[in-house]
């Protein structure tokens, strides 16, 4: 872990401004209280979760046959479909679709796919102008970064970071950070975006095996003023956005926005079959791991998710770290545990950035053991050689102290002393506990002395 | 094209085929759907007017919109107030001041209407237009998406959309801001007849 950052690094960077964290940490809250509030007002909360669950257990168990189904239904209507096993061949289908209609300008909308295979920068290297539609993803472009939330891609800047940059890109007066000022000035730029590019480029929120269509949901409206205005709509999907039939929608959508940001519904749920007359419509239907993913037992059940970020919104580690320090395109609880199965050694710190409170399998609508899987992950780096040397010796250490009454009680009085006499040798930078926190004092024994003491005559 | 290798793992990886979960009927509490359908769209920031007619619904949309130079319908009945639309280049519509569509049927839970792409006349219409007003039987209001599914489980249609609410977004500091790319306001009139 020298040559890259890791979680630990990058959160220490972040947590420097305690202000700009505690910003951060009720901003989140805030929106997972909105969350609370939108589940709490549906009665059969509980059950839509434990029927979107089986259903996508159902899809995964069974999702051969429903991608040949999904393809044969979507070519039925006029949809052309492609096959992606990595980041590599989705960008470069992208880019031939593009080339064959000689497109070097295109809009997109928001895809968390396209960031994990850095689409972007791919197209830009070919000489392929992308703008991202989505306010919030427009505005991470300009400032040169990646999305640090996926359903809310700057959620780490202030208004003012904002104005700056629209001062700079967009021609607003210098100081100006009026949310409704700086998003009509979005609107009018990207407006004459989306009248001016011919190929548009979404993700998909659900493909429906049934029928071969795909739903696309946004509050903006971005995606479809992109698909609707342009004469190749290219979506972009990881394979296992698909569900079984078009009914089954109703779980879903009742489901997403409520977990995502509260509302009880997404301003537009656009259900895309077939192109219209004059357009293309492609379908890029990706791997890039994921059917490795599907192999692993204990971790399957991750590409059970629908991308609605309620355990990032609710999680402690996220809430006080951000969402860059997860070097991933999908950060947070579930970020960690997608992102070790396409690089175990270069996320290998992801699934330790975690209390494993469980407050992210608490809220997730389609009951993803998340906090399991990050606890599983952990041994399964620990024993494929990858955690950091310290994190090893330290969990040595401790299981030699827990599995040895003798070393147990020596070890307790040991750091009781220190903590009394010796404070600077536990309070010091060496220590990052003492980060962001002054050691606590110490009790005057142990707790096998107090028992003693106070229990006489019973047995311990 | 690597179609065969893809599902050549997925199907050596995939597990043990799990059932699909038998249809349940969900709670919707007993309030009256048009109600229920008002509070939240007006929670969602859309604008809700009960009308009797046509007429009723034309004389309230030139007091609400004065300034308002181009209007599109894909409805007969208004082509007096709006233009019909004509089918052709989506491009067009660029300067819409106001769009008159129907919807199929609206849901009570989330304040959505339903419109496929031949109540839409352009999918476009529905996004590009500054303001959308949309008609809505009284008698086609669903308690819950369970419901609505049903009614459309079988349809067949090119494009289709829940719509609910006008356009907006909260990307800066979780601030609301209704127009981000599509309308400035929804408009949603209930009617007690079709015309």
């Amino acid at each position: 872990m020298s040559a890259v950052k890791d979680h630990a690094a990058l959160a220490q960077a972040f947590n420097k401004d305690e202000k700009r964290v505690d910003w951060h940490d009720e901003t989140l809250w805030f929106v997972r209280a909105k969350r609370d509030r939108a589940s709490h007002g549906i009665p059969d909360w509980e059950l839509l979760r434990e029927t979107a669950s089986q259903i996508k257990h159902n899809v995964l168990s069974n999702m051969h046959d429903y991608l040949v189904q999904f393809e044969g239904n979507a070519l039925a209507n006029g949809i052309k479909i492609h096959w992606a096993a990595d980041a590599a061949e989705h960008n470069a289908i992208v880019l031939s679709i593009l080339k064959e209609k000689g497109i070097d300008r295109m809009v997109k909308s928001k895809s968390m796919l396209t960031e994990e295979c850095h689409l972007n920068d791919f197209l830009q290297d070919n000489g392929v102008e992308v703008i991202d539609s989505d306010l919030g993803e427009r505005i991470v472009q300009l400032a040169k970064e990646p999305p640090s939330h996926i359903v809310l891609p700057c959620i780490h800047k202030k208004k003012e970071e904002i104005g700056d940059i629209f001062h700079e890109h967009l021609g607003t007066a210098a100081g100006e950070s009026d949310p409704q000022i700086l998003t009509e000035t979005a609107r009018q730029h990207l407006r004459e975006v989306f009248l001016t590019r011919r190929a548009a480029l979404t993700g998909v929120n659900f493909a429906i095996a049934e029928t071969g269509e795909f739903v696309v949901c946004t509050n903006e409206g971005n995606a479809d003023m992109g698909a609707h205005l342009a004469d190749v709509h290219i979506a972009s999907m990881g394979f296992e956005k698909l569900i079984p039939q078009r009914k089954h929608l109703s779980v879903f959508l009742r489901l997403l926005t409520r977990s995502a940001t509260g509302q009880p519904i997404t301003t537009y749920s656009s259900h895309f079959k077939k192109p219209r007359p004059g357009q293309q419509m492609h379908i890029i239907i990706v791997d890039n791991g994921r059917s490795i993913q599907l192999g692993r037992e204990d971790f399957r059940n991750s590409l059970k998710c629908i991308r609605c970020g309620a355990c990032m919104n609710t999680c402690p580690v996220y809430r006080r770290s951000g969402g860059h320090s997860y070097h991933t395109a999908v950060a947070g609880p579930i970020g960690s545990i997608l992102a070790p199965n396409l690089d175990m050694k270069k996320y290998a710190d992801l699934p330790f950035a975690s209390t494993l409170c469980g407050s992210c399998s608490n809220v997730c609508p389609v009951k993803i053991d998340i906090h399991d899987q990050l606890y599983k992950w952990r041994q399964v780096i620990v024993k494929n050689g990858y955690s950091t040397k310290t994190k090893t010796a330290m969990m040595k250490g401790m299981t030699l102290a827990l599995s040895s009454p003798a070393i147990f009680n020596i070890s307790g009085k040991a750091g009781r002393l220190a903590l009394k006499f010796i404070p600077f040798a536990v309070n010091n930078g060496l220590n990052p506990w003492y980060k962001q926190r002054d050691m606590p004092t110490p009790p005057e024994g142990s707790f096998t002395d107090w028992y003693k003491k106070n229990r006489k005559g019973e047995q311990p | 094209m690597s179609r065969d290798s893809i599902l050549k793992a997925i199907k050596q990886n995939q597990p043990e085929l799990r059932p699909l979960p038998a249809d349940v009927d969900f709670y919707f509490e007993q309030t009256e759907a048009a109600e229920k359908f008002k509070q939240v769209l007006e929670f969602i920031g859309g604008r809700f007017v009960e009308a009797n007619n046509y007429a009723a619904v034309k004389a309230s949309l030139e007091n609400t919109f004065p300034q308002a130079q181009r209007w599109i319908t894909a409805i007969d009945e208004f082509s007096e107030l709006a233009t019909l639309i004509q089918p052709g280049d989506p491009h067009e519509l660029e300067n819409v001041d106001v769009a008159i569509i129907k919807a199929h049927f609206g849901v009570a839970e989330n304040g959505a209407v339903w419109v496929t792409e031949d109540l839409m006349g352009a999918r476009a219409l529905p996004f590009i237009t500054q303001h959308l007003v949309i008609l809505l039987n009284r008698n086609n209001i669903v308690p819950l998406m369970q419901q609505a599914y049903q009614l459309i489980a079988e349809k067949d249609y090119g494009y289709a959309a829940f719509i609910a609410g006008p356009s907006k977004t909260a990307d800066i500091e979780q601030s609301l801001v209704i127009g981000a790319h599509g309308p400035r306001s929804l408009t949603v009139f209930l009617l007690d007849s079709d015309n």
